[in-house]
């Protein structure tokens, strides 16, 4: 029970390396169980690339599609729809998309798609997940003269454009967002993937 | 090391009988961390099996990323048909079947069990000696009997392959009473294959619903040793520690 | 650091705590190999509550869904099948390490006054320990699962009068069905397990409220530093027995880990093969057996051929080792210092455990029951020799200080 042999130096350094050897297993061992809430097989299944055939979807019209169980809209714009979409311009956010996070490259553009008749949107709103309603028409009573179509949420009045962007004085932080897609024929769109080229 | 762990560890546990009626089995050989053998399994299997039995747990991407195969060369072999909603199977979809059970008691009297877990619920070596011991018996209604499973439903799907058996009795005497018992088979009708090709694919098609049973396996295996070789080292250190704390006691 | 300590322990006992139970907690120098099994047992229920959790958050409790759901774990979830593993293996795992802390106990009399309360709360978390177990066993919702269950509830169906609407009460049907899943799912997942962490407490506190027995059997409280009144005998939990502890449970992950990923079915002792069929009310399997730590009361269940009588048999072999502190009435605690008849005695009974388990997994014929009587008599013998002999037992001296 001699106490004063004792040496300090190699019994701290005993500690501190069992220790760090421990808490290296512990970080292992953490591993399992925090990817066991990752989505699963079934999950991710379910969440695989789904096809929207849009031949029968009319002009100023919109079908709704269900991607990761999010709905998708896909609406199909008018030529006069389009070219108002300039006008709101300098009512918005980020109306250049500039914001790299909510749309594929393909879809940084004014009319944030691929085609540009063709819009396709997450319908989420961006601010606390609300799902918006479709409102094409032009200046209703209850949104303003100015307004020129777009989507409106009932959750904390956030309002989009028909091309999904954010107004400006709206909770909502960034656009509405637009997922990987790519046409694999004229009339049929495949959600979920960039498509071969990207 | 890792076969030293593996001995010891089957002596202290020996395996429990596989639920038989104390017909003898022939060991199967297994192995499954031959990819190639486990593919051509697939393919008997998608062939001859996955018609009428299901694989309801599995996935058949997941039968693509474990072997190796792209999702097209699995849906090619193993997708025959399209899901409940009339559309497309995807390739992540579980592998279930078409038939439904009504049609199943119809047919063969009885409902066409899912055959995923069936690799553990049997064993191998019963399915390996099933697969391979069916003879001719004209008082079944498929004409077709079983040694490790007697008077069983499902008919000789493999029959072209292997050809059809007849049984070869011996008479035993057990207890004053004189008993038949199947001494071996004596080919019938010689099958498409060989009787060594016939072996090489049943053990192939065993091999893959080894694997089906429980795909993790390989993965559990490497993972185990890379985790028995870190416990090894936190062992070191721990009773260095210990030793170093207990000289004040000793 | 040392503030924040201080402004904790004006508010909470953390540093008395620290001190009672581990730092300054006197535990004899002396434990040898068999004393590592009460800290196993702890961390093995740790093991089972964490792997548990993550098991609920993707099990479930349905008749139509908990066979799917299982095999759901083992494919598709990220790593379920490890999870799913580590608590089967847990499970086994539990098992050997309660019976040999349980035998450490026969062997060196830890039972005996005045650790009688310790005993009975270790017996009791054993007793919930079997009912956490068996109610565990039946969410796999396979065969095994399915008519294990049937079985071990009909046991109840011997209590005379009320003995049928009892099964029928627990059961929450004709058959076990769906009700009776979901019940066993709550308790399995929340109430025995309250139980269990609530007794374990129980059992510490008691432990070191009396302070550990030792391989000696000596108090090592009797003989104090007449100056610090710290035991002569005795060392702080903290550091000595925490490090020795580690090297214990990193030996044991090791075999566990063997088992979990070499052997996690156990050669279908621990998985049983005919689970791995979804449970089907009209079919038994050929060959149905308890999990292996039921074993040995099953098989003194089989021995006795009337049905209350077998029933009677099974719960008396359970509930005598409650009793053991007062069966026992030798003063001498450890083996170390008893008569040959007792080590025989224990011997005798030990290996009596073992064989009862083996035979209660082999189909029945007359040999087998006749040998299962015979253990099964050796069983409850252990118990009269020793309370016949106990009394005036031929005991060797024991020391005043512990050996070694």
């Amino acid at each position: 029970m001699s106490t004063d042999t004792v040496d300090e130096g190699k019994r701290r350094f005993l500690v501190t390396s069992t220790s760090v050897v421990g808490a290296v297993g512990a970080g292992f061992v953490a591993v399992p169980f925090l990817s066991s809430w990752m989505p699963s097989e079934r999950a991710k299944n379910a969440g695989a690339p789904v096809e929207a055939d849009i031949s029968r979807l009319e002009e100023g019209r919109m079908m709704t599609v269900e991607w990761q169980s999010k709905p998708v809209w896909i609406v199909r714009r008018s030529e006069k729809t389009l070219a108002d979409l300039e006008k709101n311009n300098d009512n918005l956010r980020d109306p250049a998309s500039d914001n790299l996070d909510q749309q594929p490259e393909y879809a940084k553009n004014m009319q944030r798609s691929r085609k540009p008749e063709i819009l396709v949107l997450v319908g989420i709103c961006t601010h606390l997940g609300c799902s918006p309603t479709f409102r094409p028409d032009i200046a209703p009573a209850d949104l303003g003269e100015n307004w020129m179509g777009g989507f409106f949420c009932p959750c904390h009045s956030s309002k989009f454009d028909l091309a999904g962007r954010v107004f400006q004085g709206v909770p909502a932080p960034t656009n509405l967002a637009v997922p990987p897609h790519y046409y694999v024929t004229d009339n049929t769109i495949l959600i979920g993937q960039d498509g071969e080229a990207a | 090391m890792k076969k030293y762990i593996l001995i010891l560890i089957l002596a202290i546990f020996p395996a429990t009988s596989f639920a038989s009626s104390g017909v003898h089995l022939d060991a199967a050989p297994i192995d499954i961390y031959n990819k190639d053998s486990i593919k051509r399994g697939a393919k008997g299997f998608a062939d001859y099996c996955f018609s009428c039995h299901s694989a309801q747990f599995m996935r058949f991407n997941r039968i693509a990323k474990d072997t190796g195969m792209t999702e097209a060369e699995v849906r090619e072999m193993m997708i025959f048909t399209r899901d409940k909603k009339g559309e497309v199977t995807k390739t992540g979809d579980l592998m279930t079947v078409a038939m439904t059970k009504d049609y199943a008691k119809n047919a063969f009297g009885t409902a066409v069990p899912d055959i995923t877990l069936t690799a553990r619920s049997r064993g191998a070596d019963w399915l390996y000696t099933y697969l391979r011991t069916f003879y001719v018996d004209a008082n079944r209604p498929t004409g077709m009997n079983n040694r490790a499973f007697p008077d069983v439903a499902m008919p000789h799907v493999l029959w072209e392959l292997q050809g059809i058996n007849k049984p070869v009795y011996v008479t035993e005497d057990h207890d004053g009473v004189s008993v038949e018992r199947i001494e071996d088979f004596e080919t019938l009708q010689a099958g498409s294959m060989t009787a060594e090709e016939y072996d090489a694919f049943v053990a192939d098609l065993v091999n893959f619903m080894v694997y089906l049973a429980e795909p993790v396996q390989t993965e559990r295996r490497d993972l185990g040793w890379k985790v028995l070789i870190y416990l090894s080292i936190f062992f070191v250190f721990a009773y260095l520690l210990k030793k170093e704390y207990w000289k004040d006691i000793h | 650091m040392g503030k924040l300590l201080g402004w904790i322990d004006d508010r909470f006992p953390l540093s008395k705590m620290w001190n009672e139970h581990l730092a300054e907690y006197y535990a004899p120098k002396n434990f040898n190999f068999w004393y590592f099994f009460g800290s196993l047992a702890l961390l093995v229920l740790v093991i089972q509550i964490v792997s548990g959790i993550f098991l609920t958050m993707h099990y479930k409790p349905d008749g139509e869904l908990a066979f799917a759901s299982v095999e759901y774990i083992m494919r598709d979830v990220p790593y379920g099948w490890l999870i799913r593993y580590i608590h089967s293996t847990g499970a086994t795992a539990f098992f050997i390490v309660v019976y040999l802390h349980m035998f450490r106990g026969l062997m060196y009399g830890s039972y005996k006054k005045p650790r009688e309360l310790i005993w009975l709360f270790g017996m009791f978390i054993y007793l919930a320990l079997m009912a956490e177990a068996f109610m565990g066993y039946l969410l796999p919702w396979g065969q095994m699962s399915y008519w294990g269950a049937q079985v071990i509830i009909s046991l109840f169906s011997a209590i005379p009068v009320i003995g049928d609407d009892l099964t029928l009460w627990i059961r929450g049907d004709f058959v076990i069905s769906d009700a009776t899943l979901n019940r066993f799912f709550a308790l399995h997942v929340i109430a025995l397990p309250f139980v269990i962490v609530f007794l374990v407490i129980a059992h510490i506190l008691a432990l070191h409220e009396v302070g550990s027995n030792n391989p000696d059997g000596v108090e090592i409280k009797k003989n104090k530093d007449p100056v610090t009144h710290i035991p002569l005998d005795g060392i702080p939990f903290h550091p000595y027995y925490s490090v020795k502890d580690i090297v214990g449970v990193v030996a044991f992950l090791f075999f566990f880990s063997v088992v979990m990923f070499y052997f996690p079915d156990g050669g279908g002792y621990f998985l049983e093969h005919a689970n791995f069929i979804a449970s089907d009310p009209l079919k038994t399997p050929e060959h149905i057996a308890p999990v292996w730590y039921f074993t040995p009361f099953y098989a003194i269940l089989r021995a006795v051929p009337d049905k209350l009588m077998g029933v009677g048999a099974m719960g008396a072999a359970i509930v005598v080792l409650f009793f053991l502190p007062w069966i026992d009435r030798c003063k001498v605690k450890s083996i170390r210092y008893r008569s040959n008849l007792y080590k025989v005695n224990l011997v005798i009974f030990a290996v009596s455990f073992v064989v009862l388990g083996w035979l209660a997994m082999q189909p029945v014929n007359s040999t087998i029951t006749l040998m299962s009587q015979v253990f099964s008599l050796l069983y409850f013998a252990f118990f009269v020799v020793l309370y016949v002999t106990s009394k005036n037992e031929q005991t060797k001296p024991v020391p005043d200080r512990v050996t070694s």
